[in-house]
């Protein structure tokens, strides 16, 4: 059994242990673990050669992207502090960081896929698995939780049709729990939300409109409920 | 309602205060050139050292001592403006950032001329994606006016700036963590010593300090320390923005003069808790810092009271807890935040924080032993100084002064959840003899 992905596309299994692990996992593989990140227990290929710096020639990179990491290159003593940069722009044309996406940015970068994988399983934002173009972060931490966070992210995630590309996922203090309970939908914070709510802003991410126009931090006129307009 | 002191948020409701006009016509930039123009470095650092500004980042060291550990001589220096911003509970440098980024532009070019640095960065986290295109904005039009770059205004002072975007993870607000993330690595804190102030970013001398820490240099520098000091209290001059979230009827930033009692804080700016509930406990600097209890909200809110209390003014960031909320969960929410952010390094770090989760889970099960409660509490124990960074600590602290303070509490919920999975077991026919079978 393979197992999927909240948005119904298969995981990719990267090499020939992981693959016979994935097929031969039982039902219960495909149950995600909290706080766990996705891959933690598939094994790496220790016989395969490790990679090397794709050689620039070899890559097609689009061209947007190569102008785009080579300037964020530039603005730094060296040129490895563009790695975060550089990989969230691989990601937006990506939809994540692929395989394809990391060879692109070490052949710009000039520097070993292993180097940027390590980069990208460290930090929340940079997906390692195709997990959607878009994203809900609903936070349910300390302020947040205080607040009934976990109604609004439960009811976010029971908001999601198959086939909808959106990554929904509760995630730690977004600095704005003056908002809470709220969420941060592809960069734009809204908040305060009800939970009633969840299927109105899951509609408007999969329809491309703006989710709570005028609730956005932000947006012309925002204030909070208890603060008087401005 | 209680009076905010409005210094660092004196024109935040100005229309347009994020365009260089508007922030120009309100005096901006006129501290850049004083500084540059009839001051020397070491006395722009001698005038934040009168002035006692502390760092509004967590840890109140004094900003100017900092900065006059910064080695002289020719070579590339840096300076780290950390907006980072990550702690549960803390929401002020968004505000800041998002309606005045030239002020914060200006106290950044002022501490680096300070510092000696020629090259800054602002590390602002990565789902801050309107607050960096604002800085981003601001910075263009800054060095278009001459205020960054080379040669300013003619001083021949270079200070470059850079708007660096994390990508979501709270131990990049560690300052040796931030240095890493910003060599593009993976960030984990470094050993200490050496400190930034001798070798940083890219192995140069750095200074880092905090958005609001930075955003105060143009005010101490403009209006000169005496004036600065005459707010706050001796040991915490000037004013504070306050975070105030959880359960309080009007969650906002206030700012504060240091020093006012914290119930006014709590009551008198945010509303209090809803009608009819009562403040249980309060963490009065983000979720890092060890509870207090309703009573302590009579205490001066000031670095020196906060520690007399046992506890930390940190970020500035009041998270109030009111009675509808048990205990274990609430320090349960706190364990997974660290669990999740710990980079894993340092084992007592990355086990510790694991298994106060588990054990927590358990309690909330009903499913601890009386001796749980001891371990957890030793747990704590053998996190605290024992990392190469103080996340550990940052969950150790809080989940401490939880057993501490509401220890029966702890207890009583371990044997009603226990009881009441007793009950579901009877009810659905899986304990082992029912009970009259027996008689
Ligand atoms: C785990 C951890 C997270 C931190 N996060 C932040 C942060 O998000 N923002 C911040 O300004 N300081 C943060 N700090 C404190 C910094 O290490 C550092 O003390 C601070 O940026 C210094 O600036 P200041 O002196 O102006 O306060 C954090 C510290 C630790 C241990
Ligand atoms: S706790 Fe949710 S934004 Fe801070």
């Amino acid at each position: 059994m393979t197992p999927e992905h909240g948005n119904g596309r298969t995981l990719r299994a990267r090499d020939p242990v992981a693959a016979d692990h994935l097929a031969g996992a039982p039902e219960q593989a495909a149950t995600p673990v909290p706080s766990v990140p996705a891959g933690w227990d598939r094994s790496a290929d220790l016989t395969k050669p490790p990679a090397t710096i794709p050689d620039p020639a070899q890559v097609e990179v689009p061209e947007d992207l190569r102008r785009e990491i080579e300037e964020h290159m530039a603005k730094y003593p060296d040129r490895r502090s563009a790695a975060l940069p550089a990989l969230a722009a691989a990601q937006r044309v990506h939809g994540w960081c692929s395989p394809e996406a990391i060879a692109q940015v070490a052949a710009v970068m000039r520097v070993t896929p292993a180097y940027l994988s390590s980069v990208v399983t460290f930090y929340d934002m940079l997906n390692s698995e195709p997990v959607g173009r878009h994203y809900v972060y609903v936070c349910t931490s300390v302020s947040c939780h205080l607040r009934n966070a976990q109604a609004l992210a439960d009811a976010m995630k029971a908001a999601l049709e198959p086939g909808d590309d959106i990554n929904v996922r509760e995630f730690e203090c977004l600095g704005a729990c003056d908002m809470a309970p709220m969420c941060d939908v592809d960069g734009r914070y809204i908040g305060p939300v009800d939970p009633s709510e969840a299927p109105d802003v899951i509609a408007a991410v999969r329809e491309g409109r703006t989710p709570l126009p005028g609730r956005g931090l932000g947006d012309d006129g925002f204030h909070l409920p208890w603060e008087q307009e401005s | 309602m209680a009076d905010q002191t409005r210094v660092l948020l004196d024109d935040i409701d100005e229309p347009g205060l994020h365009t260089i006009e508007v922030y120009e016509r309100l005096g901006g930039y006129q501290a850049l050139r004083k500084a540059l123009t009839t001051m020397e470095p070491d006395e722009i650092v001698a005038e934040l050292q009168a002035s006692g500004l502390r760092g509004r980042g967590g840890a109140g060291f004094s900003m100017g001592q900092k900065a006059s550990f910064m080695p002289k001589g020719t070579m590339d220096k840096y300076l780290c403006c950390n907006a980072d911003e990550s702690e549960p509970g803390t929401f002020k440098d968004r505000l800041l950032m998002q309606k005045n980024p030239h002020r914060l532009i200006e106290g950044i070019v002022i501490a680096a001329v300070a510092a000696g640095a020629n090259r800054a960065f602002i590390y602002i986290r990565g789902e801050y994606v309107l607050q960096a295109d604002i800085l981003n904005a601001a910075v263009a039009e800054a060095r278009a006016r001459g205020y960054v770059g080379a040669n300013i205004l003619g001083s021949g002072h270079d200070v470059d700036l850079v708007v660096h975007r994390g990508a979501g993870a709270y131990i990049c607000g560690e300052e040796t963590a931030l240095l890493d993330s910003l060599e593009g690595k993976r960030g984990n804190p470094r050993l200490k010593p050496p400190f930034p102030a001798n070798q940083g970013l890219f192995r140069g001398p750095t200074l880092i300090n905090n958005v609001e820490t930075l955003s105060n240099v143009p005010i101490v520098i403009a209006k000169g320390a005496e004036w600065f000091k005459q707010r706050g209290t001796e040991k915490s001059t000037g004013t504070k923005v306050v975070s105030v979230s959880g359960n309080v009827q009007r969650p906002g930033n206030y700012e504060i003069e240091l020093g006012i009692p914290a119930r006014e804080i709590v009551y008198g700016l945010a509303g209090g808790p809803p009608p009819g509930r009562k403040v249980k406990c309060w963490f009065p600097g983000g979720s890092s810092a060890p509870v207090l209890l309703e009573e302590d909200l009579d205490r001066p809110y000031s670095f020196e009271s906060m520690a007399e209390a046992g506890s930390m003014l940190g970020s500035g960031a009041i998270i109030v807890v009111d009675d509808s909320v048990p205990i274990v969960s609430l320090a349960l929410r706190v364990a997974r935040f660290y669990r999740h952010e710990s980079c894993g390094k340092c084992v007592p770090c990355r086990e510790g924080t694991n298994w106060t989760v588990k054990m927590l889970e358990r309690i909330d099960r009903g499913e601890a032993t009386p001796m749980d409660i001891e371990i957890l509490d030793q747990v704590q124990q053998n996190i605290m100084g024992n990392c190469l960074c103080v996340l550990g600590d940052s969950m150790a602290m809080p989940v401490r002064s939880m057993i501490a303070k509401f220890k029966d509490e702890f207890i009583a919920h371990n044997e009603r959840a226990r009881e009441a999975a007793d009950r579901l077991a009877v009810g659905a026919g899986l304990s082992s003899e029912p009970v009259d079978a027996a008689a």
